[in-house]
């Protein structure tokens, strides 16, 4: 054992490796990303690992491994387990042999997803069992201790951080690679009777699995994970406790320190709940508030079993505006809930406003190709009706002023469907979908396809910075290398359209702008679905050599880069602009549509 | 020695890296450490921000109000934004130079880096400004901020640490070739 200074998600990845996980696939989406990242770093030589194309197929790949007695890690954000759904709920439904531990981040705020949605619920739709750890130490810990689980109980395994436990820090003690338990791998043994799924078999497992389920209950309910703390201090007049898990475990845990000591139930299983525990906390206690953060998961639970024990126990939480129904808790908002529930001091506000500060909504970075891209579409465009659907990465981006170019968002690939729709319904409007590059491949073919075969008429815009940006630079099929460190043949976007049937498609460099806006001119109007590709790299990936200088002589003040384009490196200052030396990438979009010719320097694209 | 730590910032500015450096340092002096990082869309010119524990019997990595021994603000309306996490007694290391949003460029927000640090000395009993224009032109780059802010932060003594243990902690997470020029950067002060 060593000790290590990790993020949760490194946790993660270092407690599947010293289980001697076989086999790790995913699709990045914050706040999951880092933990195949650490694999690919830490992996022993006989460990695989893959960023899949998406989580469906990475389930799939997953899931097999575990049919051959492998330990399989599949690992994804929370929109991700969406996508991966349809073979989970099967899985759960034919088992494994190997374990199989599906992790999944979930992001309360949101901070960086489109739901708030919550892992704990679906386990309980999908009847998988849930760990909920509450720190990097315990992440560590819960992720072996589910591979026994799912292999003792042959189920899939959830393992559920929320983002603070993925993107928290703490040193913790880890085996060293020698101390690694090593999984030899039995390989697939043929038996239809138990890998097919039939109705007739999933009805024989249903019950199974209920059974099972019910077994794990008691089963939680002797794990230490779940426990009651302190076991005896009951207070004096009303008698209350308080239910949590998770991350919010800590926040209670540190306002217990304030406040004093009360009666607290750390739930680590939250499906199957640890019912004989839960009720042993709940006998003899008058109040319990639950702090939790998404769905009131513990809460619903605890409420069930005062219904069904006839306990006169007192249940708040969300659901009796205790807790704030959406969003994130904070170290102070429990503090404060816990001390109105105690009938202490509640902790004053702040007595005064600051001043008004500047709002900051995140914007594409400096020198970013999805700009010009978007600008060209946008100039190339002027007048017409249109409609610009958007998608899931940095490109979203697009949405801020003064770009303006994101009409509809909704999940990863919806944009095809969106525009493709429209389109049917309005033959005057011109439609486009904007997807990346890494998108491209996860969710966009079935849409392309779709479009190709039912007639519709669209233009797909295809943003190919070569990576995938927003999560921090994951190779995907079009990148020409893998996790496992292999160059491989690229897999072409542009054979992918034709193959499929888009008569038209074009590629060009979006950092021309005059040659960018001239092909969308020529090929929007073209019938059918067409697509061009604006392939740029990524200005985080390939930084640029030389940077814009503004000739203040020469600039006229008119403000048009800052106005149509706006680039954070761009500021306006004593009556002239002015570029920001420390963000510029010299990307030129401001010096090509600079009436004056003031802004020289940065790298060519003609 | 138990220490609460924000750093914040507007993503980009390097603020992860600094709260790793400092993490670094204080576990090579075994001290424990517990921090959480903002990661995801808001490294995208968003307000971004670090929570950086040291010390014994910590259960969560997030300040509560009014527990930071030391706000390090890489722009000075996200020291302003983050104040209420400050101690009393505590201290506040601030860039003197704003980050302007692009709303403000677009149209005058009437956001200005002087109102806010004319509200810091109104408010902060220890507060240290860095002249970051001209600190950057002095160390000769654009990209070391963090490491000056640092370096300004060792020497109001409000982080417990070292110049010499930052130094050690920039040897183990940064590429050799960039050493000299941090190390520049840490040692650099008006």
């Amino acid at each position: 054992m060593h000790d290590e200074f990790v993020m949760g998600n490194e946790a993660i990845a270092l407690g599947a490796l010293a289980a001697g996980v076989n086999l790790v696939c995913g699709y990045p989406g914050t706040p999951s990303t880092e933990v195949l990242e650490t694999v690919a770093k830490r992996r022993g030589e006989n460990v695989y690992v893959e960023w899949s194309v998406n989580e469906k197929v990475a389930m799939e790949i997953a899931g097999g491994a575990a049919y051959a007695g492998a330990r399989a890690l599949v690992t994804m954000k929370q929109m991700g387990l969406n996508v991966a759904s349809d073979p989970l709920m099967c899985l759960e439904y034919i088992g494994v042999k190997g374990g199989l531990v599906v992790l999944v981040a979930d992001d309360p705020g949101p901070i960086s997803s489109q739901t708030e949605q919550d892992t704990r619920s679906f386990a309980s739709f999908s009847k998988v069992p849930v760990l909920d750890p509450s720190s990097a130490a315990e992440a560590y810990a819960m992720v072996q201790e589910a591979f026994e689980i799912s292999e003792k109980y042959q189920t899939p395994v959830f393992l559920r951080p929320t983002t603070r436990v993925s993107h928290g820090y703490a040193s913790i003690s880890v085996k060293d690679p020698e101390e690694y338990t090593v999984h030899p791998v039995e390989g697939f043994v043929k038996d239809s009777s138990r890998w097919v799924i039939f109705p007739r078999l999933s009805f024989g497992n249903h019950r199974k699995i209920e059974e099972r389920n019910e077994q794990l209950q008691d089963v939680f309910s002797d794990n230490p994970l779940n426990r009651i703390e302190p076991e005896e201090a009951l207070l004096s007049g009303l008698r209350r406790g308080v239910a949590t898990g998770g991350f919010n475990y800590t926040y209670v845990m540190e306002a217990r320190k304030k406040l004093g000591a009360i009666r607290t139930l750390k739930v680590s299983t939250p499906f199957p709940f640890p019912e004989k525990l839960a009720v042993r906390f709940l006998e003899g206690l008058d109040e319990v508030l639950c702090v939790e953060e998404l769905d009131p998961v513990i809460e619903r639970e605890l409420i069930y079993l005062c219904g069904k024990y006839g306990l006169q126990t007192k249940i708040l939480g969300k659901m009796t505006g205790h807790i704030p129904r959406s969003g994130e808790n904070s170290r102070d908002s429990v503090t404060a809930a816990l001390a109105g529930f105690m009938n202490l001091p509640v902790p004053a506000e702040t007595p005064e406003a600051p001043p008004p500060l500047p709002v900051r909504p995140p914007v594409l970075c400096a020198g970013c190709p999805h700009r010009a891209s978007f600008y060209a579409v946008k100039q190339a465009m002027k007048g017409r009706k249109t409609v610009f659907c958007g998608d899931i990465g940095c490109y979203t981006l697009g949405n801020a002023m003064p770009l303006d170019m994101v009409d509809t968002c909704l999940c990863m690939g919806a944009g095809l469907g969106i525009a493709q729709s429209l389109n049917h319904l309005e033959k005057d409007r011109s439609c486009f979908a904007f997807v990346g590059d890494s998108t491209f491949f996860a969710s966009a073919l079935p849409g392309v396809v779709n479009a190709v075969y039912n007639q519709a008429e669209f233009t797909l815009i295809v943003l190919d910075n070569s990576t995938t940006a927003m999560t921090g630079h994951q190779p995907h099929p079009g990148t020409g290398r893998t996790m496992m460190g292999e160059v491989v043949e690229k897999v072409s976007i542009e054979n992918v359209l034709k193959g499929i049937g888009v008569t038209a498609v074009e590629t060009v460099d979006p950092l021309n702008h005059k040659l960018a806006v001239e092909t969308v001119r020529k090929t929007a109007d073209l019938p059918g679905v067409k697509a061009i590709i604006f392939r740029s790299p990524c200005v985080a990936l390939f930084r640029a050599s030389s940077r814009v200088t503004i000739d203040p002589e020469k600039c006229i003040g008119c403000k048009k880069c800052i106005r149509e384009i706006g680039c954070p490196a761009l500021s306006f200052r004593g009556g002239k602009a002015v570029a920001d030396i420390a963000q510029c990438n010299g990307c030129t979009l401001c010096a090509q549509l600079c009436p004056a010719g003031a802004i020289t320097g940065g790298e060519s694209h003609e | 020695m138990n220490k609460n730590i924000i750093l914040c910032g507007v993503g980009g500015q390097g603020t992860v890296l600094a709260s790793r450096l400092i993490s670094s340092a204080a576990m090579a002096r075994h001290i424990p450490v517990l921090s959480a990082e903002t990661i995801g869309m808001a490294q995208r010119g968003g307000s971004v921000f670090s929570h950086l524990r040291m010390g014994e019997d910590l259960c969560s990595p997030m300040i509560a109000r009014g527990e930071a021994d030391l706000i390090l603000g890489f722009e000075p309306g996200e020291a302003v934004r983050l104040l209420p996490f400050l101690k009393p007694e505590g201290q506040v290391v601030v860039s003197s130079r704003a980050v302007m949003p692009v709303t403000a460029a677009l149209s005058d927000t009437g956001y200005r880096a002087e109102d806010m640090l004319a509200y810091l000395s109104s408010r902060v009993e220890h507060l240290t400004v860095v002249d970051a224009e001209k600190a950057l032109q002095e160390v000769g780059s654009p990209k070391v901020l963090n490491l000056i802010l640092l370096g300004a932060a060792v020497r109001s003594g409000a982080l417990g640490l070292e110049a010499e243990d930052l130094k050690d902690a920039v040897r183990r997470l940064i590429p050799e070739k960039f050493h000299e020029l941090n190390f520049r950067a840490l040692d650099y002060h008006a």
